[in-house]
């Protein structure tokens, strides 16, 4: 089979076409969006007629992955790490039901918050849910990962976590291919209650999953993807690394064998066996993780015999935040370490900006107009590229929290007395969290204008469709707005006074009013010229 | 042997494509690379940046370690400099001089050239002009790549043929304009 040169998302949706997927579920999602990318420009899915289109949110997505493992079929969910606060519900409950064909939640990660609002580590979740996490190091491992996982998922009739971090989602390299597997066949459950989580069933399926956890750690214990070996020249420390966390230890060490013992582990449950017994051998052992230290922390609440140093993110030999690197590792391993020259101090930062031409700029622009005489402090945002109004020289915004939390906490601050209380979301997080939040300010006629801005895409991660495309304003309608107070506009420098006479009159009214200014995003507009050129 | 470079600018400027370029002609000699990228946030504008390691053996780390960078490629004057902890002492800067002014607070030119200028091994030239001379306005990112070959230790045939892989797709004119760019970057560096 032929090598590919592959992103770290790629290799595995890639690996996942090649071992029999029937479909992708997911939401766009930083560094986790080019999975389903892929798989929509993939001519072997589109052969294979794998599911492939995007879902309102994380939560429906997850649930029509379920849904899919239930038919027999293997099936993939995909998101970023704040996504699965979002899926929360279903991915819990998913450890109870299990899976029927094989079902992986993936989810990447973004320590250092390149393009988030925080870093959480999704293995936590894996943890809490008692379910099985493979964490590749490399782009042939994410590829790879897809097959083992399947293969995990269907032996234990289990759903397992992949965990990806932004170093390996984005990161390209070569991928060997292996010969394609065929899809599953659709195939009802053999057992008809394995799906229903009543509270008589649940307990039963409960104890399952805790008698389970033995044989998990097993598969840990003999797992292609982790390596442990005691043999070694020099046993004052012993070096346990997990994901990629493992080629930064290679790479400070070059050419030169390590002469510690090293435990590398890519799936968990831990290796408890390995580790406790590269305690006994060594005299401290250093954990490097990329994330927070998950294992750093069982670890250390291991019951070890004896006061041996363990170290890491939580004593400080590690930086307790933020991606790991080749010189962190090195620095705390006592190494060499290099340094080329300190940045200049007339280096200036340059931050994200709204692109030129951006529709969000006129839409918050007049906005601005509308709201100067109450001063600032009255507008709640969202997630997407429209977050970047927080910035000079719009100064718009002042909030953002979650995926959809503008509406609710506009509503919440309204509810207060806060006047004017003004919502500004994008349509595709619309259509993600904000359906609800309106229904909420519906019922209590809260006094909240909500701009919902329509650049016809998913910005932020690259021009993505969305669900509600097209139907903005039939939803609000049919949720319940009144007609006169759903309102439109063309962002333009020239409708100005027009938009900011829109957003002036809403803001009169008391009640629910939507404002919706409406003009395609300028790099999707792009695009298509490009294509048609 | 090794190559590690970081390629840098602001987000649109087309580092990417130098990465695709580069990376081509490496495996083209059946070396490995890895190439860490920027997606996301930072692309709408913000500084962006890729690590890119072309290598004949086995390359552990995605990301190149500080002060061991081979080269900082850089297609605007201010963001070459943002990466200086990561050069290697021996390591150049080619960059083109033309800056990006998207912020407020862009630092004066000359010295921005200064710090650039105070680097041993260093090529600093306006890219754009001459792109905008040959007639290929929008492959100053390639004027660049010609001054960078010849101390990233490929010949000009190579990336000649990498070129016309890459953008054969695009059309003859496309290749061309890229093959005359290519040119007149490397008559600025020899």
């Amino acid at each position: 089979m032929e090598k590919l040169m592959l992103l770290g998302d790629e290799a595995l949706a890639q690996g996942a076409l090649d071992a029999g997927i029937s479909g992708f579920y997911g939401y766009p999602g930083t560094p986790s969006t080019e999975i389903i990318e892929y798989v929509q420009k993939s001519r072997q899915a589109e052969a294979a007629n794998v599911h492939r289109t995007w879902s309102s949110n994380e939560k429906t997505a997850t649930e029509a992955a379920i849904g899919m493992s239930y038919a027999g079929k293997r099936t993939m969910v995909t998101m970023k790490h704040v996504g699965l606060n979002v899926a929360a519900d279903p991915f819990m409950n998913s450890a109870m039901t299990g899976a029927h064909g094989g079902l992986l939640i993936t989810v990447a990660d973004d320590p250092s918050m390149h393009s988030s609002q925080n870093e959480q580590d999704s293995r936590y979740y894996g943890h809490f849910a008692m379910m099985p996490v493979l964490e590749p190091s490399n782009q042939q491992e994410c590829y790879d990962m897809a097959f083992y996982g399947f293969e995990l998922s269907e032996k234990y009739h289990i759903p397992v976590l992949i965990r990806l971090t932004t170093r390996l989602s984005h990161s390209r390299s070569g991928v060997q291919r292996r010969d394609p597997l065929a899809q599953n066949a659709l195939q009802k459950p053999d057992d008809l209650f394995q799906f229903m989580l009543l509270p008589a069933i649940a307990r039963k399926k409960y104890k399952n999953l805790i008698k389970m956890q033995a044989d998990f750690e097993q598969e840990s214990l003999n797992s292609p993807f982790n390596s442990f070996s005691l043999q070694a020249s020099d046993t004052s420390k012993g070096i346990i690394t997990t994901g990629l966390a493992y080629n930064y230890l290679r790479e400070v060490f070059g050419h030169d064998p390590i002469p510690y013992p090293v435990l590398k582990i890519c799936q968990y449950p831990l290796p408890m066996e390995q580790i406790h017994s590269m305690y006994d051998k060594c005299d401290s052992l250093y954990i490097f993780e990329e994330g927070m230290p998950i294992v750093e922390e069982m670890i250390k609440g291991a019951n070890f015999k004896g006061t041996k140093p363990i170290h890491g993110r939580l004593d400080g030999t590690l930086q307790r935040d933020g991606e790991l690197n080749p010189n962190i590792v090195a620095k705390a391993l006592e190494l060499s370490d290099t340094y080329g020259k300190d940045i200049p101090e007339i280096v200036t930062g340059r931050p994200p900006a709204l692109c030129v031409g951006c529709p969000h700029a006129d839409s918050y622009l007049a906005l601005n107009e509308a709201v100067k005489e109450y001063g600032r402090g009255h507008v709640f945002s969202d997630i997407g590229c429209y977050t970047l109004g927080f910035m000079p020289p719009y100064n718009a915004i002042n909030s953002c929290v979650d995926m959809g939390a503008s509406i609710t906490m506009a509503k919440g601050a309204a509810d207060s007395g806060l006047f004017p209380a003004i919502a500004v979301i994008g349509d595709s997080t619309f259509t993600h969290s904000g359906l609800t939040g309106l229904m909420d300010c519906l019922y209590d006629n809260s006094n909240v204008v909500i701009v919902i801005l329509d650049n016809s895409t998913t910005g932020m991660t690259g021009g993505q469709d969305y669900t509600a495309f097209g139907k903005l304003e039939e939803i609000c309608l049919g949720l319940g707005v009144e007609k006169e107070h759903i309102r439109t506009f063309v962002p333009f420098k020239k409708n100005f006074e027009e938009a900011v006479q829109i957003y002036k009159e809403e803001i009169a009214y008391e009640g629910v009013s939507v404002v919706i200014p409406k003009r395609e995003c300028v790099q999707t507009l792009k695009r298509k010229h490009k294509m048609e050129a | 042997m090794k190559k590690d470079i970081i390629l840098a600018g602001v987000g649109g400027q087309g580092i990417l494509t130098i990465a695709t370029i580069l990376g081509h002609a490496a495996l083209s000699r059946g070396w490995q690379l890895k190439q860490a990228e920027v997606h996301g946030m930072s692309q709408r504008g913000g500084d962006v940046q890729s690590h890119l390691r072309l290598s004949d053996s086995e390359i552990w780390s995605d990301l190149i370690p500080m002060g061991q960078a081979d080269m900082i490629f850089s297609v605007e004057p201010m963001e070459a400099l943002r990466y200086l902890p990561y050069l290697h002492s021996d390591g150049w800067i080619i960059t083109n001089s033309t800056p990006f002014k998207n912020i407020p607070n862009y630092p004066p030119e000359e010295e921005v050239y200064n710090q650039i200028k105070a680097i041993k091994n260093h090529i600093l030239f306006d890219a754009d002009s001459i792109a905008v001379e040959i007639k290929a306005r929008r492959s100053m990112n390639i004027v660049v790549l010609g001054a960078a070959i010849d101390k990233l230790g490929f010949s000009s045939q190579e990336i000649e043929n990498s070129i016309k892989a890459i953008f054969a797709r695009k059309g003859d004119t496309v290749v061309e304009a890229n093959l005359r760019a290519l040119k007149a970057g490397i008559d600025i560096s020899s």
